[in-house]
């Protein structure tokens, strides 16, 4: 790989350098039952605009799973709905119509005691290391929480805080400080070993290293690949940089407006990008290493209360035609392997 | 003669804890016309330094050393009210959050135009709402006669910070300095920013000084390249060079540890340690306790490595930069 | 150089790792920080000794507040009597003392009761939202636009003056303050991604009531209350100086506050109203300095 800062010539492709083999090889491969699954998953939330009632449609039929040692990346920029699809997979937020599956179980409507019960299986780290942890809190208390919720016993919870205090880098004296003396990257550590308290089987980034510098966040970056291997876990990674979701997925799904228009192995779909916003997202990513002509879109992200009709991405899209307008089917295209919501997909 | 020339700068801020070297020694020039990019993390001291420049520095921070010199002018001795006269008018700011740059109850228009009325009492309204509407247009708002009267919650973010670089843009400043203009903003909205910039570079002819933490947003746009580690310059090179040759251990480290950079790797490169407290700033250079290549060498520890240019135009503040060359064809291919 | 790549990350070391032997927690370094206030500190000293005396100086004190003696009636201050008698004789500083205790009582009851309503009704709103958020916010409002002076006035005309009375009285104008705060911090917490987290590892909501909601509005109604002491003190000595609250024989600051209605005791009897205004003024700047003190040491921008 050499940096041809000079060179300008014209190409076909969007070239991004092979995933490292190790995850082909060592990822599992998909297993059966999904350890989480949710289907056309829709989150419309009612809000008042100038006086009259609105419906921001932050997710509108979102459908993917995650398996055993494998991990998600849910890649979009603000507004695509990828981390209201996070909460209300997690039950945080309530979902307006779809389904959750949690290891084949319907968990959609469950309430009160039964889910509170399930919600071992599932956790969130979450982005902002300074709101994430209770201020109040030692960082004992913080990681002990999920346990004490779950009935554990004083002296598991103890032992086991412990453990995971090592698990995530950190030493057993932390335990009695509180999260104002640590720094952003240590507090993702803190806010790691509490998501693991309860072993459970999906974890959720939330854009877990925005926040951080790079070179903390290839700290913790690493930190989440070591416990992947360790813990078999299925992971589904949130963000908007895509250089980082590159290194850690094994599945990508792409999202615009609360929809996914592009989804399938991280390797194919960041190779072989078939829907032109996956292709803009892929060439906008400062630090890519190929210079070339960067696709930049014309226009803004239009608002999820009044998304375009028919495709929604026609509005910046250089490929749009009249077809556009009635909204395409994420489906797989004749001669390729993966499904795109587009029209007109292919290479740029 | 450069436009803008630090010299030996060095800022403090007094703290209940004690005096925090922000900024400790630091020289750089930029010439007019020039793109300088500023890389940095937190704690780097990049910001500080530019407020320096600005004169907008807390009320706890000092300048115990160096000078700040603009197109002959020594910032560091002139009146507020000079200040006042060189900000906005030959040297302005675009700052990293659009959302707190412009102020929500009143209109971009008239935001953009207080610019103009401060330092020209004398232009007539329409003067003042025909350049409001050129310079909007100039960085790219659509339908910008109409559009200017809206307020800012009526813009997106991308459309805003077009907003804060037009009012930096509007009297033809020598000297724009965008401090991490886009990081509060999406991937493809950063993207549009950047054009705006490489089109003020090209169109204005004015200086740019560039922060980021992000090399590859600096890469963009600048023609020359400062790295900053704590409080001081680490790397001064042009841009090219910055990724064909790094001379300092930090700047490869960083970009290595940048996913997707370098070489494909199970896992990322990662610079280990922290940076130094900048209460007690240790020793010897600032680098020593996290570099890879200061195994063996006792000056790493005891002496400051001083700035020297080790290439024509390419600077580097590390004892064994010469060594470096040809450890770093590892790092490109 | 290629043991950097296989090294398992080095975590960061903690800043305060030379200062394990302060506690770190952020209740701890805000009492550090208002103890550091000296004027709040001063104000704190004032206040106890001020409660101390009242509590005390009465069992220590030759005279009991209501032995009248009139042979020595409006007697100027003396060895025997340090602040004097007043009209009928009694020793202005065993009645200064007895009106203390009547005018702290209501004070600290008043702000106590306003808090603990003030609070509740405050979380409830702020928790349950919707329906109960609106109708408790309306029925809030409603009391802190009625003029409560009136109320009192009326009240106490109806229902004959009694100091339990004015307690419940003047409390139940003061706790809308609180309510507004309690329900404001709950809101601003409530959205925090740490009772996100809460919520996420399955902690039942009345533990993150008490866990995670609860700290966080009491310190802010706290700060409230300081200053409501304050006012409930003013109150009473308004109300007791017009005769519509603690009534002779009984005295409090206010009523003694009352023989300063006439001029012959203002200009030539200064010993009569001088010690119980200065009193009031006194608590009440202590009070209120103490409440500054402890918003200033709250404050979530300090850091150390």
């Amino acid at each position: 790989m050499t940096d041809n800062d000079t060179e300008v010539g014209p190409d076909t492709d969007v070239e991004i350098p092979d995933l490292a083999p190790r995850r082909a090889a060592t990822a599992a491969p998909a297993s059966d039952v999904p350890l989480l699954e949710i289907k056309d998953l829709k989150v419309h939330i009612p809000i008042r605009v100038r006086m009259r009632r609105a419906l921001v449609r932050a997710v509108d039929g979102v459908s993917f799973s995650v398996h055993r040692g494998r991990t998600l990346g849910l890649v979009g920029e603000s507004g695509c709905g990828k981390t209201t699809t996070a909460r209300a997979a997690m039950r945080l937020v309530e979902s307006t119509d779809g389904q959750i599956l949690l290891n084949g179980r319907d968990i959609t409507h469950l309430k009160g005691e039964q889910l509170r019960s399930l919600r071992k299986h599932f956790q969130i780290v979450f982005q902002d290391p300074y709101s994430a942890l209770n201020p109040r809190l030692t960082v004992g208390q913080i990681v002990a929480e999920p346990m004490q919720a779950q009935g554990m016993k004083p002296d598991a919870i103890r032992a086991r805080t412990d453990e995971l205090l090592d698990l995530v880098g950190l030493q057993p004296r932390h335990r009695t400080a509180f999260p104002h003396q640590f720094s952003g990257g240590q507090r993702q550590r803190i806010g790691t070993a509490r998501a693991l308290a309860t072993k459970p089987d999906v974890i959720i980034l939330d854009e877990p290293v925005s926040a951080l510098d790079v070179s903390v966040q290839a700290q913790v970056v690493n930190l989440f690949s070591d416990l992947q291997d360790e813990l078999q876990m299925g992971i589904i990674f949130i963000s908007h940089d895509l250089s980082v979701v590159r290194h850690m997925s094994d599945d990508v799904a792409v999202m615009y407006l609360g929809l996914i228009v592009e989804q399938g192995e991280a390797m194919t779909v960041l190779t072989e990008p078939l829907h032109p916003y996956t292709q803009a997202l892929i060439s906008a990513a400062p630090g890519r290493p190929v210079d070339r002509e960067r696709i930049v879109l014309t226009g803004d992200v239009p608002s999820p209360v009044n998304p375009p009709t028919g495709c929604r991405f026609r509005s910046r899209c250089w490929r749009a035609t009249e077809i556009c307008e009635t909204p395409p089917p994420l489906a797989v295209p004749e001669g390729y392997s993966h499904p795109v919501a587009c029209w007109h997909p292919g290479p740029e | 003669m450069s436009l803008l020339e630090i010299k030996d700068l060095s800022v403090e801020f007094d703290t209940v804890d004690g005096a925090v070297h922000a900024v400790r020694g630091l020289s750089y020039e930029l010439d007019a016309g020039k793109a300088l990019g500023i890389v940095g993390e937190s704690g780097s001291g990049k910001t500080v330094s530019v407020l320096t420049v600005m004169g907008l520095l807390a009320e706890n921070a000092r300048v115990t050393s160096g000078s700040v010199t603009f197109d002959g002018i020594d910032l560091l001795k002139a009146t507020r009210s000079q200040m006042r006269a060189i900000r906005g008018q030959r040297i302005s700011m675009v700052f990293q959050d659009p959302m707190t740059a412009l102020d929500p109850v009143a209109r971009i228009s008239k935001q953009i135009g207080e610019t103009i009325e401060y330092h020209d009492r004398s232009a007539t309204r329409s003067q003042i709402r025909k350049r409001v509407i050129d310079t909007l247009e100039s960085v790219g708002v659509p339908d910008a006669a109409n559009r200017a009267d809206q307020y800012p919650h009526q813009w997106s973010g991308g459309m805003r910070q077009r907003a804060v670089i037009a009012m930096a843009l509007i009297n033809s400043p020598d000297l724009i300095v965008a401090d991490e203009p886009t990081t509060a903003l999406d991937a493809t909205v950063q993207a549009q920013v950047l054009e705006v910039f490489r089109t003020i570079r090209q169109e204005h002819g004015c200086s740019i000084i560039l922060i980021s933490h992000d090399l590859g947003v600096v890469r963009e746009i600048a023609d020359d390249v400062l790295v900053m580690y704590a409080g001081a310059a680490a790397e001064h090179c042009p841009t090219p060079e910055i990724f064909g040759d790094p001379r300092h251990p930090y700047t490869r480290a960083l970009l290595r540890a940048r996913p997707g950079w370098g070489p494909r790797n199970e896992r990322l490169f990662t610079i280990p340690g922290r940076p130094p407290d900048l209460l007690k700033v240790p020793p010897g250079c600032p680098f020593v306790a996290r570099c890879a290549e200061s195994e063996g060498l006792e000056a790493c520890r005891t002496v400051v490595p001083p700035l020297l240019e080790i290439q024509p135009g390419h600077l580097a503040a590390c004892h064994r930069s010469d060594e470096l060359v040809h450890i770093e064809e590892e790092v490109a291919s | 150089m290629t043991d950097i790549l296989s090294a398992s990350p080095t975590p960061d070391a903690v800043v305060a790792d030379d200062q394990s032997a302060m506690t770190h927690s952020p209740t701890s370094l805000a009492m550090r920080r208002f103890w550091g206030n000296l004027g709040a500190r001063f104000s704190v000293f004032l206040l106890a000794i001020v409660i101390l005396v009242c509590l005390i100086g009465p069992f220590l004190l030759p005279y009991g507040p209501d032995e009248q003696n009139l042979l020595k009636s409006r007697a100027a201050p003396s060895a025997a009597h340090w602040f004097g008698t007043d009209l009928l004789g009694r020793d202005m500083f065993a009645r200064l003392l007895a009106g203390g205790r009547v005018s702290l009582a209501v004070g600290f009851a008043t702000a106590f009761s306003a808090l603990v309503v003030g609070t509740a009704i405050g979380i409830a709103a702020g928790r349950l939202g919707g329906v109960v958020d609106t109708v408790l916010m309306r029925i809030t409002d409603i009391f802190m636009a009625i003029p409560s002076i009136l109320v009192v006035i009326v009240a106490g005309g109806i229902l004959g003056p009694s100091i339990p009375l004015l307690v419940g009285l003047i409390a139940s104008f003061s706790w809308p303050t609180s309510a507004r705060i309690a329900r404001s911090v709950v809101l601003s917490v409530r959205e925090l991604d740490y009772v996100r987290a809460a919520e996420a590892a399955g902690t039942r909501p009345a533990t993150i009531m008490l866990r995670h909601l609860l700290p966080s509005v009491i310190p802010q109604v706290t700060v409230a209350c300081a200053l409501l002491v304050a006012s409930a003190i003013l109150q009473e000595a308004a109300l007791s100086y017009l005769g519509l609250g603690v009534v002779p024989p009984q005295a409090s600051w206010g009523n003694l506050l009352q023989t300063a209605q006439s001029y012959t005791v203002i200009s030539s009897m200064p010993w009569l109203w001088v010690t119980p205004g200065a009193a009031i003024v006194l608590t009440s700047l202590s009070v209120i300095f103490i409440g500054d003190g402890l918003r200033d040491a709250l404050d979530p921008k300090a850091t150390r």
